[in-house]
């Protein structure tokens, strides 16, 4: 049974611009992915731990100790723009 | 008229005071040059894995179990995900459906009335970067951009989300101020409410007293003290009063407290519903908090506010001066050490919340800058109760302790403030004005004890002011019945 699938707000969600053509094969694809789940949800798995992670592990910390940062000019080098030590990106309205 | 009560949750961020970050080792330094305390992990440059802090668990653990919660034994790291420049991964490390502390509560009194909030959950996250726009500050080559500073991005933050319990600001307020003395107590954070290491959303909704049914809800951003979340929610009561009474409907939305202003506006509403799309963290394991671990969490939990506030009534002092001395762990520590060598709880209260606080406020100084010790109190309140100095001048002293004049005792001796509290030298004194007064002793032998305060004049006078007074009293009445 297809899954029926608003793929336009998937897509909006991540921020993806998707043509027609592409929201329907895409669609498609994410419709089938989504039908096996649903077969996999049916199944009886009442018993079953759910897997939280594949690694069967717990608990990897770093303990509270500072390390030396980057350096700014480096860090800045990669950024389309920058004022005053700052990322400069466009004016975010709201 | 329909009369509402209101509805109140509080959800309250904290930044986590670590030396490092929430998942990578830049230093946690709110005063760095901008961007100067980041890395590859919180840039979310691409491969860059997190590893959680050690020490950010054991806070958040520590602030669960100080607001009575189940430590949670199996917990999760989710992502968040929403576009915002301030957030560089595009999604922010968070907990979802199993946060690491659940289902506590916290009791407060407010208004005279014990109440009790109840606490949903505790959970772990990290704070984003901060961003500058044109207007904030004016800078005029940024009137086209927004500027970023990523020192803040992956700081510790904790939420905690109470349920919706709260029925009035003024509960809303001590609620506030009890979880940043809680904080703070802990030692986690400073809880700053203007430098944003603390800060409160608060949502508000109405309905018809006696109806079980919530009402729709409004969420306050931006209240950036305790008396402004006071403000912004007696307005939104007000105001949803209002468009409730003329019929209108409350919009859920998310709005805006103007400190300039005191009112709280609409922020520009989202046109979609939010969606997180919340799914488990990959790149981070599991937590598994267990038993040993929740053990050394509450064996480190230090005397809670709420449990000094009791300790403190208990020894007879007044509710607001035992608050003062909750607020602030400074003076409290000098109360208990001032009791501890020998001080009377209420007089060293009193000297503590007066002079001491009136002392620091004037001189702008901090309490551990003050040459006082809690020694000095003590012998204070010994010269008083043994005679030697009168209530008003050992506030005198107490002065010129602070003011660094040395101990009580040489500045009563240097301000020469002692009294004459020795029956021998004061008796003498009494005899030679009683002499030079016969007719106001024969006045008093008939029976008119009008003259009295005329003899105890005289003696003061005679000492300089230095007499005990009581004294003075007591041993005139004592001749004159002989």
């Amino acid at each position: 049974m297809p899954v029926e699938i608003d793929i336009a707000k998937v897509a909006k969600l991540a921020r993806l611009a998707l043509n027609d053509e592409q929201l329907a094969s895409y669609g498609e694809q994410l419709g089938a992915i989504l039908e096996h789940a649903e077969r996999v949800q049916a199944m009886a798995t009442d018993d079953v731990e759910p897997t939280s992670h594949p690694l069967a592990m717990t608990n990897s910390f770093r303990a509270d100790v500072v390390i030396p940062s980057l350096d700014r000019d480096e860090v800045l080098s990669q950024a389309p723009d920058s004022v005053e030590g700052q990322f400069a990106v466009p004016r975010i309205l709201e | 008229m329909t009369e509402y009560e209101a509805v109140i949750g509080i959800e309250t961020h904290v930044e986590l005071q670590t030396n490092s970050k929430m998942f990578c080792g830049c230093a946690v330094d709110f005063n760095a040059e901008a961007n100067t305390v980041v890395c590859p992990v919180c840039l979310a440059l691409p491969g860059a894995l997190p590893v959680p802090n050690a020490s950010a668990i054991d806070g958040i653990l520590s602030i669960g179990a100080a607001l009575s919660c189940e430590l949670v034994e199996h917990s999760l790291f989710h992502r968040k995900n929403y576009f915002y420049p301030d957030l560089p991964k595009n999604y922010q490390i968070s907990q979802y459906d199993v946060p690491l502390c659940a289902d506590g509560h916290i009791d407060i009194v407010a208004d005279g009335e014990p109440f009790r909030i109840g606490i949903t959950r505790v959970h772990m996250e990290e704070d984003t970067g901060k961003s500058t726009h044109i207007g904030d500050d004016g800078r005029i080559r940024a009137a086209s951009h927004s500027l970023l500073d990523f020192n803040r991005a992956g700081v510790p933050l904790v939420e905690i989300v109470t349920e919706p319990d709260i029925r009035t600001a003024e509960q809303a307020r001590v609620y506030g101020a009890e979880l940043q003395m809680i904080v703070r107590t802990l030692g986690v954070s400073d809880a700053r409410l203007e430098e944003g290491s603390m800060r409160f959303d608060v949502n508000v909704s109405l309905r018809p007293v006696g109806q079980e049914e919530f009402g729709t809800r409004t969420e306050v951003k931006n209240v950036n003290s305790l008396r402004s979340m006071y403000r912004a929610i007696e307005f939104e009561i007000a105001r949803q009063t209002e468009v409730l009474d003329s019929g209108g409907t409350i919009v859920q939305e998310t709005r805006h407290w103007n400190e300039d202003s005191q009112r709280t506006t609409s922020m520009r509403s989202k046109e979609d519903s939010e969606d997180y799309r919340y799914f488990q963290e990959p790149d981070l394991l599991p937590l598994h908090i267990d038993a040993a671990w929740s053990a050394r969490v509450y064996a480190a939990i230090p005397e809670l506010p709420a449990i000094r506030r009791s300790r403190y009534l208990e020894t007879g002092i007044d509710m607001v001066t035992a608050g003062v001395m909750v607020a602030d762990a400074g003076l409290g520590e000098l109360f208990d050490a001032a009791v501890a060598s020998g001080a009377d709880p209420k007089q060293a209260a009193n000297w503590i919340t007066g002079e001491v606080v009136a002392n620091l406020r004037r001189t702008e100084r901090q309490l551990a800058d003050l040459p006082l010790s809690a020694e000095h109190l003590t012998q204070l309140d010994e010269m008083v109760s043994a005679g030697s100095l009168s209530a008003t001048a050992a506030k005198d002293v107490l002065g010129g302790v602070m003011d660094g004049e040395g101990s009580p005792e040489q500045v009563a001796q240097s301000r020469d403030l002692l009294q004459i509290s020795d029956t021998g030298a004061l008796t003498t004194e009494v005899n030679t004005v009683l002499a030079d007064n016969e007719d106001a002793v024969d006045k008093m032998r008939s029976g008119d004890m009008k003259p009295l305060g005329f003899l105890v004049g005289q003696v003061m006078k005679a000492t300089g002011g230095k007499a005990d007074p009581r004294m003075v009293s007591e041993l005139i009445r004592n001749s004159v019945k002989e």
